[in-house]
């Protein structure tokens, strides 16, 4: 019993120095000396200035103004429109959405009314948004990543029907072809890991990033 | 559903198999005494180790004495992860906790105290919102290392007293922790946190990215040692996400490939145990007959969540959605799911952190469609015993071996011998309360829960009707089955913005999820361990003409029969009420 405690008393300390320092220790050294840029978040640049990180998705939105005031809803958090000349990214749940510091899933069950309504008001916003350049855009076209708010809150991919349709938008807005917008998403477009596990994703942020350059150089 | 889908599925299943044969055989030498690979990098160290914490490793110890170091090395992991937890700004100094974190309140550090320590990793908190980096290493990194080093031993002692020729001795505790750390966990580690940084993982100690983002709108990112607790994590079967939304967000799960890699580190351990088992018992057609038994009742799991989740929930239905597959898009129910695992990748990880006691997510489990939510159910019901936790796995499903070689026996009317030793009423009556205790737990947890006006105020407003008794009782089969994954709906911990001023806990849900975890952790362990006690010292008779055989096909089928009965018996009632009538029914509620 004695013998017991002691041991346990000193293990616990000296395996909480092996398990709980020195190997996070060691895995941060390796890192950041060997993959810099992935340890410390793929940060994105323009111009020096911080604009985000690669595979954290963000909101392509601009805040409400309302007789020259910026608007905040009743929690004190931006009323915000999405910007038209960019892609949007998926529904998020978290509050405000996008928000990378505190993530959150919508928790929205398969059977309930509320979660009708959540995916009817991300439909409804989405056609308001598209169906001026896809005619005949209805919610049985929407695809679902669209309609349905991710697992994580921060999700950087949409999914390429979802980048298909919006890139009329993106087309007509910045006076583009829409075989340049179309190239563009295949750049920004990740494939399955392994070619079989999981599914394509268009990177959101990047492919805005490279629309914002394509219009600075012309 | 896609042809890539059913590939992931099944080619998951070869990866898997392929990798834990040969780890089986090392981890067989490991705790046989025999020369490994890593002996010459290894040993001194070890040695080092003993010396340091006064151990003689030859001495063994019989299942009490055994039991008694199991229980007071836990003792001393709760006090000290505790103490780390409530001092979080003690710790200001190592400068580990650039967001000025407080600590969270009593009750929600009892359950997560009991939670890690149980490998349950069950979180009434966010992570980024609530642990300083310090916190998440020098305290919930340890215990995701520990609590999973004091399941395999577990799960070797048991071994050893079934196989056990001579004497009581079931090995010696402290040699077979310093050894499953030394020699498997760490280094394992270290190769998948590798693998995540280089796919994309974070690993630094920074403040919180702040800046505005392409249109202007502010953004706050979180970051941290992610990758070094990601590995564990998945290794060591715990599931405690760094971030709130777990494996689904993309600093911890950041491609495709990374979430092959994840689900493959949960299970490798555990599948490779049962290797290491018949490798052990000098029969390996033993391991062979559990293994395909887990593998059968994994992939049909995986099965028919993808099924179901292709198909889409009846809110999208409602809503107008189209769910089939399109150009471009696999449809299916995408709520509370990341489009760079579409849905078999989320499908499948889900039945990979459900039937071991991971319970990581890369998907909300609350979101999943009836019968895709139901697949969770059913595999805590199953008491984890497919794959099942590291080393909490194979020790329980060698209790409903020894179950079935019992039914077997009486079935044929001869006395049920295992491996040659006689199993007799002592052995039977440790085997079933060992058995039942966990979902004795569940099931009185969940109906003190749902009878409680203490208990609904976690029920989350959006779940109506069934939706609120289904958060309520995975709640509790999650605890009791150390699992740790949540219709995360169900709260405890409220957390009125970010930074945790002013936050309180349910006090309620936090302790009786506290003392459920405890009690369906540590009671099996003791009877695992009194059956080993009591195993050990029996003499082996040589098989006869009459033996039933433990390594055929037809034991599997039993073994089957005996893992769903138990399970069916003890829960159908209870997910009729949930997740089986919203499967059944297209019905808005």
């Amino acid at each position: 019993m004695k013998r017991d405690i002691i041991t346990s008393a000193i293990g616990i300390v000296v395996l909480t120095l092996l398990c709980g320092i020195l190997y996070p220790l060691v895995i941060t050294g390796i890192s950041q000396v060997a993959f810099p840029g992935n340890a410390n978040g793929q940060q994105i640049k323009v111009n020096g200035k911080l604009v985000g990180s690669k595979i954290i998705g963000q909101q392509f939105a601009t805040q409400a103004v309302k007789h020259g005031k910026p608007q905040v809803d009743n929690n004190g958090n931006p009323v915000t429109n999405p910007d038209p000349r960019y892609f949007q990214s998926r529904p998020s749940a978290t509050v405000p959405p996008y928000n990378a510091a505190a993530t959150a899933f919508s928790n929205l069950g398969p059977n309930n009314t509320a979660t009708e309504q959540a995916i009817a008001a991300n439909i409804q916003a989405y056609i308001a948004l598209e169906r001026p350049y896809v005619p005949g855009l209805t919610a049985a076209k929407v695809p679902v990543d669209a309609a349905n708010s991710s697992a994580s809150g921060v999700d950087p991919d949409i999914s390429l029907a979802n980048a298909d349709i919006q890139a009329h938008r993106i087309a007509a807005v910045r006076h583009l072809p829409i075989t340049q917008v179309q190239a563009l998403i295949s750049t920004h477009t990740h494939g399955r890991g392994l070619g079989f596990s999981g599914e394509p994703g268009v990177n959101v942020l990047a492919l805005n990033l490279a629309l914002d350059r394509l219009n600075g150089g012309q | 559903m896609t042809f890539l889908g059913w590939l992931t599925i099944f080619l998951f299943a070869g990866v898997l198999t392929a990798f834990a044969i040969p780890l089986g055989g090392y981890m067989a030498a490991v705790y046989s005494g025999e020369r490994t690979l890593l002996d010459p990098v290894l040993r001194v160290p070890e040695r080092l180790l003993y010396r340091v914490l006064r151990v003689h490793p030859e001495r063994g110890q019989d299942w009490k004495a055994y039991a008694k170091s199991v229980i007071i090395f836990s003792l001393a992991g709760w006090l000290l992860l505790y103490l780390i937890l409530r001092t979080q700004t003690l710790w200001d100094f190592t400068g580990l906790n650039p967001m000025g974190f407080h600590s969270a309140p009593w009750n929600v550090t009892f359950n997560t105290t009991s939670s890690f320590l149980t490998n349950t990793n069950w979180q009434y908190y966010g992570g980024e919102t609530t642990m300083s980096y310090f916190s998440q290493m020098a305290g919930l990194t340890v215990q995701n290392f520990l609590s999973a080093g004091v399941g395999i031993c577990v799960a070797i002692a048991l071994i050893r007293g079934i196989i056990g020729r001579s004497g009581r001795s079931l090995g010696n505790f402290w040699q077979d922790l310093v050894r499953t750390l030394l020699y498997v966990l760490l280094p394992i580690s270290v190769l998948v946190a590798l693998v995540l940084v280089f796919q994309g993982s974070i690993q630094n100690f920074s403040h919180y990215l702040g800046f505005n983002g392409l249109t202007g709108l502010p953004q706050t990112i979180a970051m941290g040692p992610v990758a070094s607790q990601e590995a564990i994590k998945l290794l060591g079967t715990n599931g405690g996400g760094f971030f709130n939304t777990n494996s689904a967000h993309p600093f911890e799960n950041p491609s495709g490939f990374t979430n092959f890699v994840e689900m493959l580190a949960v299970l490798v351990i555990p599948a490779s145990l049962v290797f290491c088992y018949g490798k052990m018992a000098g029969n390996r057609r033993q391991g062979y007959a559990i293994y395909s038994t887990m593998m059968i009742m994994f992939l049909g799991a995986c099965i028919v969540a993808y099924i179901a989740e292709a198909h889409g929930s009846p809110a999208q239905h409602a809503a107008g959605l189209h769910t089939g597959v399109i150009a471009g898009s696999t449809g299916g129910n995408m709520e509370g799911k990341e489009q760079r695992f579409g849905i078999a990748g989320s499908a499948i990880f889900d039945v990979v952190t459900t039937v071991t006691s991971c319970g990581a997510v890369n998907s909300a489990i609350e979101s999943f469609t009836g019968i895709g939510g139901a697949v969770p159910f059913a595999n805590l019901s199953a008491s984890e015993v497919i794959f099942g936790g590291v080393g909490t796995g194979l020790y329980s499903i060698l209790l409903y071996v020894v179950l079935a070689v019992f039914i077997g026996g009486l079935m044929v009317g001869r006395t049920p011998e295992y491996l040659g030793k006689k199993i007799e009423a002592r052995e039977i009556k440790l085997v079933v309360l060992g058995l039942l205790i966990t979902p004795l737990a569940a099931l009185f947890s969940t109906a003190l829960a749902t009878a409680s006006h203490a208990g609904r105020a976690s029920i989350s407003a959006a779940a109506t009707g069934p939706q609120g008794f289904s958060e309520t009782f995975y709640a509790y089969l999650s605890q009791a089955n150390n699992n740790g994954s949540a219709f995360a709906g169900y709260t405890g911990f409220i957390q009125p913005n970010a930074g945790n001023v002013g936050s309180h806990g349910i006090t309620f849900a936090d302790l009786l999820g506290g003392f459920t975890m405890l009690f369906a952790r540590y009671a099996p362990i003791l009877f695992a361990l009194a059956v080993a006690g009591s195993l050990a010292g029996k003499r082996v008779s040589p098989a006869g003409l009459g033996t039933m055989r433990t390594d055929n096909p037809t034991f599997v089928v039993l073994l089957i029969g005996v893992i769903v009965l138990v399970g069916a018996l003890t829960f159908f009632p209870a997910l009729l009420l949930g997740p089986i009538v919203q499967g059944l029914t297209g019905h808005l509620y």
